[in-house]
């Protein structure tokens, strides 16, 4: 498979945009929005000219600042689905994919199951719909690579679970080096292989999904990716543990080794909750009020105090948790990590 | 009682400026019986002028719509430094004075103008032929297209212009199978406007071209001579381009509301866009 490397610098209106990028397989880049991840893609497309830097896919060069080189957009071989779609209005579903190229036109439409709204005009469709035939209309164009701008954000919430697994199927079998930039850090992990998260313009942490939950770089990735953060001051202990004095008041203990000012980082799905105070092996007790339950698919988000925890929606039934009052949320000192706060 | 009052002040007015706006057009239909106005179209003088007007106006149409529209997509697509100060440029004719229009001619086309000499020894001479004519129209009635183009092409959604260029279309490609046809409406708009200036001009075509029968008298020149010769003959050349006016207005009213890809109604007549 071809990997296109991207490695530029562009200023936007409040921060520069740095980035070194390789992508071999699915990548998808996730931060805020204003973080400068559209650019990214337009500067790949060939829709903004970066201030330094190159973009190649597989040895062909499409930027070259250092060398005054730049290819305009109709030359680079990209599949770019827009935010919105960007499908022409005055077109027919078919004279949009065939706007692409018009070899593949009836295997597009019937893979992507459009080839029925054949006839139709955009505006007639469905936001599935829609970005079913964006996507036939990229490909047919069989681009080197593939960028995906925000895929999952113009649907209803609905709709996006199903269109998400979709894409997710589709991508898998595309065999095409695909970026994809989203706000969604959920919908990055499912979509792609490798995340990468970008912040003001810098790529912040780059890796697996599972690396990023596990290991964040910073209190940032570790919030972007569902995480609670404590803050706290951290002294060294015996036994290998950190004992952390929270800004709250509270103490908590931590398997990872810090000292002075950090975050503590605990997963929604590592902290219990109980009505009354068990003895178990988990060191770390927080005793608090609920304050809100809010149902995520089977399973309850709960607020406690500080905390978010995530249990069945079962154990929140037994718990009565939708009555408030006080209840123990315990997590594992293993179950922590510690970032340093800048 | 007094807001009874108010109310009837209020409609009153209303009814004073719309009969106002009314009547003239009205006038013209009244005074002389429609058969009798048909026949008075056959008047030589009438044949004559509604050939000039339609020849000079259908050809400086044609050059606007020619230089206009790229001059238009260029404005509205673009962005540097001194666009607004060419943007005013464009728009300047706009509120100039008929007058003036037809002695700025004078001075850059005329045989003692700037390009003058130019002219004469290519053996071309402007000044009093058909040719002044076009131009006389095409300077007064160009800025209402391109003012109503620029408009149409700013309200062109970028992402598709954009997506045209990643689907491996170049420029030429995308502007005439993306911007062409989805600001084809305020575009038709447009051009009924400029087309309804061009043949109401007046000030600078008598000026730069004359009032000669046959070669450059158009309709409005017409009905000025006839105005003190034959007031009847001149009634009917106003009844004619009052049909010609509704149908222009109705025109631009459709092309506007029944395009099917206006991404907004942002493009309706407004004649002089935002600075910005």
């Amino acid at each position: 498979m071809a990997a296109l490397s991207a490695d530029f610098r562009l200023g936007l209106r409040s921060f520069e945009l740095s980035l070194g990028l390789a992508v071999e397989r699915t990548v998808a880049l996730v931060g805020p929005s204003g973080a400068g991840k559209t650019s990214v893609l337009r500067v790949i497309a060939g829709l903004a000219r970066p201030d330094a830097g190159r973009v190649e896919l597989d040895g062909e060069t499409w930027v070259d600042v250092e060398r005054g080189m730049f290819l305009s957009p109709e030359r680079r071989r990209v599949g770019l689905v827009f935010q919105e779609y960007a499908l022409f209005p005055h077109l027919s579903v078919r004279q949009n994919v065939a706007f692409g190229g018009r070899e593949r036109v009836d295997d597009l439409l019937e893979r992507f199951r459009i080839a029925h709204l054949a006839a139709s005009r955009p505006r007639e469709l469905s936001g599935g719909e829609r970005q079913r035939v964006a996507l036939a209309r990229a490909l047919a164009r069989e681009p080197g690579v593939l960028l995906l701008d925000e895929p999952l954000s113009a649907l209803d919430a609905h709709t996006k679970a199903t269109v998400r697994v979709e894409l997710e199927e589709l991508l898998r079998g595309l065999e095409l080096p695909t970026l994809i930039v989203t706000h969604d850090y959920e919908d990055a992990a499912a979509l792609a292989e490798t995340v990468g998260v970008l912040v003001e313009g810098q790529l912040r942490q780059i890796g697996a999904p599972e690396e990023l939950v596990s290991r964040p770089a910073d209190p940032f990735v570790a919030s972007f990716t569902g995480a609670n953060l404590l803050r706290g001051h951290a002294e060294l202990l015996d036994y290998g543990l950190t004992s952390i004095r929270l800004e709250t008041g509270e103490v908590v203990y931590s398997t990872d080794r810090a000292r002075g000012e950090v975050g503590v980082v605990v997963y929604p799905w590592d902290v219990s909750v109980g009505r009354v105070h068990v003895d178990g092996s988990a060191l770390n007790l927080v005793a608090g009020e609920v304050t809100s339950v809010v149902p995520v698919g089977n399973r309850v988000r709960v607020r406690i105090g500080p905390l978010t925890a995530e249990v069945t929606a079962a154990s929140a039934e037994k718990l009565e948790l939708a009555r408030g009052g006080t209840v123990y949320a315990s997590f594992k000192a293993t179950g922590t990590r510690l970032v340093p706060i800048a | 009682m007094k807001r009874s009052l108010q109310a009837a002040l209020f409609f009153a007015a209303a009814t004073v400026a719309l009969l106002f706006l009314a009547l003239p057009v009205v006038a013209i239909f009244t005074r002389v019986p429609p058969g009798r106005l048909v026949r008075l179209l056959s008047n030589g003088v009438v044949t004559n002028a509604l050939v000039v007007s339609l020849r000079s106006t259908a050809i400086a149409e044609a050059l606007i719509l020619l230089f206009g529209t790229p001059l238009a997509y260029f404005l509205a697509t673009r962005r540097f430094p001194g666009r607004a100060f060419l943007v005013t440029v464009v728009e300047l004719p706009l509120v100039l004075p008929p007058a003036v229009a037809g002695i700025g001619l004078f001075a850059a086309f005329g045989r003692t103008g700037l390009f003058g000499s130019t002219l004469d020894a290519l053996g071309l001479q402007i000044p009093f032929t058909l040719a002044a004519v076009v131009f006389a129209v095409a300077l007064v009635a160009s800025p209402l297209y391109v003012r109503t183009a620029i408009a149409a092409f700013e309200a062109v959604d970028p992402d598709l212009v954009a997506a045209s260029r990643t689907l491996g279309a170049g420029p030429a490609k995308t502007f005439f199978r993306v911007a062409l046809p989805l600001a084809g409406g305020g575009l038709a708009a447009g051009a009924a406007l400029s087309f309804a200036r061009a043949l109401g001009e007046f000030g600078a075509t008598i000026m730069f071209a004359g009032s000669l029968r046959g070669v450059t008298q158009t309709l409005p020149l017409a009905i000025y001579e006839q105005f003190s010769l034959d007031f009847d003959t001149a009634l009917a050349m106003g009844a004619l381009l009052v049909l010609v006016s509704v149908a222009l207005l109705l025109s631009l009213k459709l092309s506007l509301s029944y395009w099917p890809w206006q991404p907004s109604r942002r493009t309706s007549v407004s004649v002089f866009a935002r600075s910005s």
